[in-house]
């Protein structure tokens, strides 16, 4: 299941100032002005650092991006938003100078504004869609404009709360704090439930916190975000795993109504050759929780302690192994590459996680595939055997298949290595319940309209099911779980 | 939650928690560990549960002073609060009537024995329990296991308690003296590896538990990832029990080194 939601398509606001606006500036000269670009801290400087790499805009450059909104009648942007944000009408109000009422468009619809508007693959979702492409120009860069709105609002020390609706006094419990559950969580608060949050780690925030790193995603951001849901009455419990510490059956005795499982893809895959689990070796989770959420490496006085060598190879293509790869720079890594099977037009992360991490210095070993590793004597990982890859033909996916070249193996010293090859979903919570219908990939079956499981009063969204993908997907779930369980809820069904 | 109800120091370096803890009481079976923090810079460990009382709400933990960790641990007093304590997490002891179970305790392993014991001698099991240990400081429980195990041995390493030895002289012994069902080994890496070599000779089934590297404890990370069989397996949720002689206990040695190595 990998389909964008069908995000309600937002009519466009005939509001007289929108009308007006529009008239300012004719279609061509908006289309006209070039799209802004983001100030970044300089390769060099920040491959050392952990000061986050983009910048944001200043308002005036906020103000100017805007203009190149033609305001469409019928904007597709919106469509291409998994979480139905109403583009335009956020980013008109920067146009006219209104941050903070952008700010709280936002936030009707989408509960990590500052966070999306950082970490969405925006080209392969709203941005895809605006009317720019068609005419073959850059299209308006929604992301920043969400991301400065949201920072805006954040800095200028008044920030909206979202209404909220008269409290039910109905309780829901959600297991998990990453993206689907808050995004969820959010939701079910404005329709006025008492809503509970329960996570198995020590932070709030799920991959947020542990996974992408503060270079890319300031835990500070992330921390506001869930304040405004605390504001907003959602309660978060956490070291609390559903399924472990609490069963299902005693949050229905508590009076839990309805349970929102959004406990992620959390279980690494290993590729299960010679000598991965020699010291040295570990999953991109590992590294990253160690380095992110704990402080090895990074906070002197952190408990946590982390292996990472003066070579540092990552196994992967996809955003977590750019961020492990440049994470390995920051904690001191003289060479950090990316061993990648495929050629790098394949790999699935975002293309400016790629140029930033050439940028810093990260090599590049693509159509290299690890076969074996090999350590020292007491087990510390040393060098690794890579097959050389040529591209095939392409596979059902449209993929070409990477395919070794028979004897050409190269030896690589290293002395860490990160595996960053996928994630499956956390059997944790599904084998704790019986009778939930699980797929073979071991992912929640659920309808897809309504995110309703085998078993009418669990809900389910996010990686849980559908593998590991992306943040603003998570949150598409949660926002479509939460109007389908409102539903359900109303009309007495749950 | 998390508050130290109660601290007994059993030696100079093995303290016992009676942490408050009711949710963890409540749904804890025997085999089953936490992962806690100590402070806001600390680092999450693994601890069995050594007791669980679910009428006061209440858990055991029981911790031997090892590094920066277990000494921060051990440091709290009575009042004090458990920064972070999450469970109880792994899968739980397979409890059946075996017949006779010899439950081989090296050290401070003791501690997650106690229940597995317990729960074996409920369901019908003759117990004898071995406490083994370097010296006298490191016994632990005895007392505990007395109550209810058909025998308690003990034996030291430098017999300043007990018979002088080590644990697998006294499991030898019982083999020979009569028939055993089933051992179960809990202690250092090392003699849980000398207690399943041992039994695989005489081909008694045996149950270790795994006392690895963790981070998150609930499947997320791998760091405490073993091979079992020829097959990688992760401690936190697949474990902490596995058949003894299918573990690979010099892979877990060897990852043991990360300690040393890691900054």
């Amino acid at each position: 299941m990998n389909r964008q939601s069908q995000a309600t398509t937002v009519p466009n606001n005939n509001n007289s100032w929108r009308k007006e606006l529009k008239q300012q500036l004719s279609g061509k000269e908006r289309t006209s002005i070039p799209r802004v670009k983001m100030h970044e801290v300089a390769p060099n400087i920040r491959n050392k650092s952990y000061e986050e790499v983009n910048k944001g805009l200043t308002i005036e450059e906020a103000m100017l991006e805007a203009k190149r909104c033609l305001d469409c009648p019928n904007p597709g942007c919106v469509k291409g938003c998994p979480v139905g944000i109403d583009i335009p009408k956020f980013i008109k109000n920067i146009e006219i100078g209104q941050i903070l009422d952008a700010a709280k468009v936002l936030k009707e619809t989408s509960a990590l504004p500052a966070v999306c508007g950082r970490v969405c693959p925006q080209e392969k979702q709203c941005e895809a869609l605006c009317i720019h492409k068609k005419m073959k120009k850059e299209p308006v860069a929604i992301g920043y404009l969400e991301r400065f709105a949201a920072d805006y609002e954040r800095e200028s020390g008044n920030i909206s709360v979202p209404e909220v609706s008269k409290p039910n006094n109905i309780k829901i419990a959600v297991a998990g704090s990453g993206p689907a559950g808050l995004s969820f969580a959010g939701d079910m608060a404005k329709y006025g439930y008492d809503v509970t949050v329960f996570e198995a780690l020590h932070e709030i925030g799920g991959v947020l916190k542990y996974g992408i790193p503060e270079f890319r995603l300031p835990n500070a951001v992330i921390d506001v975000e869930i304040e405004t849901l605390k504001k907003i009455g959602v309660k978060f419990v956490t070291n609390c795993i559903i399924g472990k510490t609490i069963s299902i059956a005693q949050l229905k005795e508590e009076g839990y109504r309805a349970i929102f499982v959004a406990s992620g893809a959390g279980l690494p895959n290993f590729m299960g050759i010679k000598g991965e689990n020699y010291n040295g070796v570990m999953s991109s989770n590992e590294y990253l929780t160690r380095i992110n959420l704990m402080g090895a490496a990074r906070d002197k006085d952190s408990d946590t302690n982390v292996l990472s060598g003066k070579v540092v190879a990552v196994i992967g293509g996809g955003n977590t192994a750019m961020d492990s790869v440049r994470t390995a720079l920051r904690v001191g890594a003289e060479r950090a590459m990316i061993v990648y099977r495929r050629s790098e037009g394949e790999m699935p992360a975002r293309l400016e996680e790629i140029k930033h991490a050439k940028e810093e210095g990260v090599e590049f070993l693509v159509l290299h595939n690890p076969i074996e590793y090999i350590a020292d004597e007491k087990g510390r990982v040393k060098q690794m055997l890579l097959q050389r890859m040529e591209l095939g033909e392409p596979d059902a996916a449209g993929r070409r298949k990477p395919i070794p070249i028979e004897g050409d193996v190269v030896a690589v010293d290293v002395d860490t290595v990160v595996v960053a090859i996928g994630v499956s979903p956390n059997p944790l919570i599904p084998s704790s319940v019986e009778g939930l219908q699980m797929s073979k990939w071991h992912t929640v079956v659920v309808d897809e309209e309504t995110m309703q499981s085998s078993i009418p009063m669990i809900f389910a969204g996010g990686d849980i099911v559908r593998g590991g993908a992306t943040v603003i997907l998570a949150m598409g779930d949660g926002r479509r779980a939460a109007g389908a369980m409102h539903q359900k809820i109303l009309k007495g069904e749950i | 939650m998390n508050k130290i109800l109660k601290k007994i120091e059993f030696s100079s370096i093995v303290t016992c928690f009676v942490v408050d803890a009711p949710a963890v009481a409540n749904s804890c079976r025997a085999g089953h560990f936490v992962i806690v923090r100590t402070g806001e810079k600390g680092e999450r460990i693994p601890l069995t549960i050594a007791n669980s009382d679910k009428a006061t709400g209440s858990i055991w933990l029981i911790i031997q002073r090892a590094g920066v960790s277990t000494n921060k641990l051990c440091d709290l007093n009575e009042g004090d609060y458990i920064t972070d304590l999450v469970g109880p997490l792994g899968k739980s002891t397979e409890v059946k009537n075996f017949g006779t179970v010899v439950c081989a305790c090296g050290g401070v392993g003791a501690a997650p024995m106690l229940p597995i014991a317990k729960a074996l001698k409920k369901a019908g099991n003759r117990i004898i329990v071995i406490l083994a240990a370097r010296n006298k400081e490191l016994i632990i429980l005895e007392d505990q296991f007395r109550e209810f195990a058909d025998e308690v041995i003990v034996y030291t390493d430098d017999g300043s308690y007990g018979t002088k030895g080590l644990v697998t002289n006294g499991v030898e012994a019982i083999i020979k003296r009569e028939k055993v069902d089933k051992v179960e080994a809990i202690g250092p890496a090392i003699m849980m590896k000398f207690v399943s070599l041992l039994t695989k000779d005489y081909n008694i089934p045996t149950e270790v538990s795994l006392n690895t590297i963790m981070v998150d404890g609930t499947g997320m990370c791998g760091a405490c990832r073993i091979t079992v069989d020829g097959q990688t397996k992760f401690v936190c949720v697949d474990g902490p029990e596995f058949d003894g002689h299918k573990v690979d206990f010099d892979e877990m040695l060897m990852r043991q080194n990360y300690k040393q190595e890691a900054k």
